[in-house]
């Protein structure tokens, strides 16, 4: 049985790695800062995001996968961009 | 022709999405998983907006600094079994069985954290009920030294079920996948797997990732927000 044909490129996994743990680091001193909730909550989400990102398009290999694996990975993510629009829109900051 | 057909190896049949079925059956199985925890997120938001004053500041209630060590933890887990994948990818058997040894060991460590952490909350008095009458952490309450509004009966379990329900579920998300990673581990040691059959190696370190991925965003919204 073969495996998958597509190639696997291995990109340096402890670069990303360290990436992930840096920005942890840099999490934890972000929620502390005297800052207002609002820019503190957005800054510390998009951290999240982001190494949300790094692990699924780098450990995940959706960045190496074809187009129709994407779409598998993809498609639940709508729910959630509606779930947060209604929330935005249910109460106002 | 039905005949031969009939006699072909199911594994040979051509690939339809152009993964093999197990890998196809993760990412489906993977999107049920985002919705599921879109859901308990989207409420936890919600919940949240709505009553600001149920919840603590961060580090006042939760422990902050023990759980960056646990998100540390499966950080590192998480590039072990990449590394697992890549070594059977590239044919190295021994690699293969160091890293996955490695991934149990830590996503084992993680969960026990985890069970300490919930010990160490309900010995003070928080639980899925909210923060218990008469606790430590009710006498600190009282003494004005958390950031929760007036106690109100109606939200005062909000924090906890929300706490529990969704770090619950992670914990169990990961406890299975020890589970699946040790059973995989010990078809690596049996020498199961090569470099061009993996399939339980990528499948469950797809699982993985995930698990790793989900706490990443609970992490930062239930700990540090």
């Amino acid at each position: 049985m073969t495996s998958d044909t597509h190639e696997i490129k291995h990109p340096s996994y402890w670069t990303i790695w360290a990436i992930l743990a840096v920005l942890t680091a840099a999490e934890l001193g972000v929620a502390f800062l005297p800052w207002p909730k609002r820019v503190v909550v957005l800054i510390l989400v998009g951290m999240a995001v982001w190494k949300a990102l790094l692990v699924a398009l780098y450990f995940m290999h959706l960045r190496f996968e074809k187009g129709r694996m994407r779409i598998f990975a993809i498609a639940p993510l709508p729910l959630t961009v509606i779930i947060v629009i209604a929330v935005l829109t249910e109460f106002v900051w | 022709m039905a005949h031969a057909a009939f006699m072909e190896s199911p594994r040979d049949r051509e690939l339809g999405a152009g993964v093999y079925n197990e890998k196809l059956g993760i990412w489906v199985f993977l999107g049920s998983e985002v919705m599921f925890f879109t859901a308990l997120i989207g409420s936890y938001i919600i919940l949240r907006f709505a009553n600001p004053g149920a919840f603590a500041a961060p580090g006042e209630v939760l422990n902050i600094g023990l759980t960056a060590v646990n998100t540390f933890l499966l950080i590192c887990s998480s590039v072990t079994m990449v590394k697992a994948f890549a070594a059977v990818h590239d044919g190295d058997q021994r690699q293969l069985k160091l890293y996955l040894v490695a991934t149990v060991l830590m996503g084992a460590a993680f969960v026990g954290v985890q069970i300490y952490e919930y010990a160490h909350l309900l010995h003070d008095g928080f639980g899925p009920g909210g923060i218990r009458e008469g606790s430590h952490l009710a006498e600190r309450a009282a003494a004005g030294e958390l950031s929760l509004g007036t106690p109100d009966p109606a939200t005062a379990g909000i924090y906890g079920s929300t706490f529990f329900t969704m770090t619950g579920f992670h914990g169990f998300h990961v406890t299975m996948g020890v589970i699946c990673m040790t059973y995989v581990t010990i078809k690596a040691f049996r020498g199961k797997y090569s470099a061009t059959d993996h399939r339980g190696v990528e499948v469950i370190g797809l699982y993985w990732h995930f698990v790793d991925l989900v706490w990443i965003i609970l992490f930062t919204i239930v700990y540090l927000i």
